[in-house]
């Protein structure tokens, strides 16, 4: 296939991947602020919000306060800020365009018509919480619906396998920047542990990459830090783990290097950082410090991206 | 103006045999039905994402073409005589520009005019004995028709260099069917479905020698900002061939490569819908980022087939179109079944002492312009936008011709106020192959919205029809 048909169809996914967990993180982000101040602390969760989605720099080059009414309008709805959802969406359809014989028409009419819908609300925005809400919502449908289509009508050829890359790449790297910015809440300093204060952040974490009810079932435990840290990188039975991630990667990068009959860097980068979750456990983790091991896989992934890049992509 | 013709009602209240049918369904079928129908089509239009962009209009850079649910008629009878016109004129185009490249003999004749080839900027030299497989130049034409009554189809312009609207054609198609299967059920419509199948046949056929037993065929489109983007990717899709952009190719020892994930892959043939102007930076525009650098020393190496080839805008070009039926007598040695436009050219004094003072009747356009842009139309217009016009024409009278203003045929449309008759055209298109011209009953069939307007194009409010041409 066409490299610049990959490279579409790789981006296609991770936009609307990067579009599901804004709409996520804002969602979650809403409902801790809505707490009583006490339940929540001093820290300032819009911030947090910035800081996961890595645009906090950007941010404050066009805004004074990370408070709700800003934070919402640049991950949303701000032309300005290249990840907004409504960037994500954009380049979506633009990329969809691009590909468009690449896709079916189940995976076409999922991003045209959100596209489609969404028009009105870049002209209007959300007036009210109960408006956001429903298109916060509608973003993750819109996201599900596309997965959901992939899964069912695509061809399980290398069109699928460089869509299903996108997606898990981006994905780790979600995972991974929440886990970043959070990981002080995780690390089991006396103090805090059990407090309310944690329950809710913790709540809100695994609220983001929607792994709340599977912790429980997971673990059948009250929350703690050190299980929230193992769920999202060692599980790999929770779909937006890193492991799970890196399982998947590895997996499709392998069926594209049968179908081609050769494997490259690619394969070996991905199968290098899949090693390395297999073979951690949580102690160790924390003993190196869960700061510099979220760090390094975060760079890590982005090399992967780069390496992907240069083999199929260019 | 005369009264135009109209496709479906006989002066006096007869109908015309194809269209007796369509009048008893739609007496059958209630008003709203209509109306709910055709916000329908329209839904499904958007959906489907058949858009396209209008230049210059910053507003809205994808809108639909408005699509009128009533379908143009016309008899298997009309139909044989109008295919048998279309693939006589083909084959003259493709005659003529075979001579324009090589010998030469129709100016030696002095049939059309020197100056009017060689100072043509749409005369390509680089095109000179350069040999193109099987002499074919124009594999897809797009020939606009108008009807001015029940014999004559008249040929208002021939579009040989990258025609669009064929996606329309069969969208349309599609869309009548899925809304009106009863309609459909009871007649006997001749299927356009098998238009992609005949398109790559014929791209096949014309590959270059080198080339091996499956050529590889790839759609060249200037990317998703052209207006025709659309139509560019649906036909790669139906033909199953890459939709390639400028970028994705590249020339290596004189032949053309496209880069995949497996690493450069050869290509034989390539459906171009770049212009000439832009399909190759080290031959023409040099500031073109849509084209392939080096593609013309492949071409000219033999190792590629470009479809439509390099430089037939020769012979559409408005200049050049009214000498078409000498042109046809020249090559074919017959009479033009297909009649032209009585068409002044102002580079001829004579002419354009007689446009200038008629300017008020007569539809002047530019020789190369295309789309309905910068054409002025007599009866429509204002005293100052006619006066504007004149200094215009005595400006650069060569950069014009002028016609009548036709009375084009006209077919009941949907309109505000129920169903009222439209000015409608129909582009065909014709298929050249090594060994065959083939034409898919049907074609595009556009028509003018507005009340009294004449402008068909989608650029200028024009809609679209689906054509339905009666198996009997």
């Amino acid at each position: 296939m066409l490299s610049r048909t990959a490279e579409n169809l790789y981006w296609l996914a991770r936009y609307v991947e990067r579009a599901e967990y804004l709409a996520r993180t804002i969602d979650a982000t809403l409902r801790v602020t809505a707490l009583p101040a006490a339940y929540i602390g001093k820290t300032n969760e819009w911030d947090s919000a910035l800081l996961t989605a890595g645009v906090a720099a950007s941010f404050y080059q066009q805004y004074q306060e990370a408070n709700e009414h800003n934070v919402v309008e640049y991950l949303s709805f701000s032309p300005n800020n290249p990840s907004s959802i409504r960037n994500c969406i954009e380049a979506a359809r633009l990329n969809s365009r691009s590909v468009r014989t690449a896709l079916t028409s189940e995976m076409w009419d999922t991003i045209n018509s959100a596209w489609i819908e969404l028009q009105e609300v870049w002209s209007k925005g959300t007036s009210t919480r109960e408006e956001l809400a429903k298109f916060l919502r509608f973003v993750q449908e819109t996201s599900l619906r596309f997965d959901g289509s992939a899964y069912r009508t695509m061809l399980r050829n290398d069109a699928y396998w460089f869509s299903r890359m996108g997606v898990h790449l981006e994905r780790a790297d979600n995972t991974a920047r929440i886990l970043d910015v959070k990981y002080h809440v995780l690390l089991p300093e006396e103090e805090h542990v059990g407090g309310p204060l944690d329950f809710y952040q913790w709540t809100s974490i695994l609220r983001s990459v929607s792994a709340l009810t599977a912790y429980h079932w997971v673990y059948r435990e009250t929350l703690k830090p050190w299980l929230i840290a193992d769920l999202l990188i060692l599980n790999d039975t929770l779909p937006r783990s890193l492991a799970s991630c890196y399982g998947n990667l590895v997996r499709n990068l392998d069926q594209i290097g049968v179908a081609y009959g050769r494997q490259g860097p690619a394969q070996r980068h991905a199968r290098g950082i899949r090693n390395r979750l297999e073979h951690s456990n949580m102690n160790d983790i924390f003993q190196h410090g869960v700061h510099e091991f979220i760090q390094e896989f975060i760079a890590d992934n982005s090399r992967l991206g780069e390496i992907i890049t240069k083999q199929y992509l260019i | 103006m005369a009264v135009a013709f109209d496709e479906m009602n006989i002066p006096g209240g007869d109908l015309r045999p194809a269209y007796q049918e369509l009048a008893r369904w739609l007496k059958e079928t209630p008003p709203e039905a209509l109306e709910y129908r055709r916000q329908e089509a329209e839904l499904l239009f958007r959906r489907i994402g058949i858009t396209f962009a209008v230049y210059g209009d910053a507003e809205s850079t994808e809108r639909l073409i408005p699509f009128d649910v009533i379908p143009r008629i016309m008899s298997g009878k009309e139909w044989a005589l109008l295919e048998k016109g279309l693939k006589q004129r083909v084959r003259a185009l493709n005659m003529f520009l075979r001579d324009i490249y090589h010998g030469r003999d129709i100016l030696r004749a002095g049939i059309v005019p020197d100056d009017l080839i060689f100072q043509n900027p749409v005369f390509r030299p680089e095109m000179n004995g350069q040999q193109v497989p099987h002499d074919v130049y124009v594999h897809i034409a797009g020939i606009d028709i108008v009807r001015v009554d029940a014999e004559d189809f008249i040929v208002l312009e021939d579009n040989a260099r990258t025609p669009s609207g064929v996606s329309y054609m069969l969208e349309n198609r599609e869309i009548m069917m899925r809304l009106f299967p009863d309609l459909f059920a009871r007649h006997r419509v001749a299927p356009v479905e098998r238009y992609p199948d005949e398109l790559l046949a014929a791209l096949r056929s014309v590959a270059p020698q080198g080339a091996s037993g499956e050529p590889t065929v790839a759609l060249l489109t200037p990317g998703v900002y052209n207006s025709a983007y659309y139509e560019h990717s649906f036909l790669a899709d139906k033909l199953g061939i890459e939709l390639v952009e400028g970028r994705d190719l590249i020339i290596k020892n004189n032949e053309v490569f496209m880069r995949t994930t497996e690493g450069l892959k050869r290509v034989d043939v390539i459906y171009r819908r770049v212009d000439d102007d832009f399909i190759d930076p080290l031959t023409f525009r040099p500031d073109s980022v849509l084209g392939v650098p080096g593609l013309m020393s492949a071409y000219a190496a033999g190792n590629i087939t470009l479809a439509n080839a390099v430089g037939t805008g020769i012979a559409d070009d408005k200049a050049i179109y009214s000498y078409m039926p000498d042109i046809v007598k020249f090559y074919l040695g017959e009479e033009p079944i297909l009649k032209n436009v009585p068409t002044w050219r102002c580079r001829e004094p004579k002419d354009l002492a007689y446009v200038l003072d008629n300017l008020g009747e007569l539809v002047v356009k530019e020789v190369h312009g295309s789309g309905g842009y910068g054409m002025l139309i007599g009866p429509a217009a204002t005293k100052a936008t006619i006066e504007a016009f004149r200094e215009k024409l005595k400006r650069e009278p060569e950069g014009f011709i002028a016609q009548p203003t036709l009375a084009l045929s006209t077919c009941p449309t949907c309109t505000a106020s129920g169903l009222a008759p439209r000015h409608v055209d129909l582009r065909p298109f014709v298929l050249t192959g090594s060994k065959t011209t083939t034409i898919v009953p049907g074609g595009l069939t556009r028509v003018a919205l507005k009340e009294g307007s004449l402008v068909v194009n989608s650029s200028q409010g024009g809609g679209t029809k689906d054509t339905w041409i009666l198996d009997e």
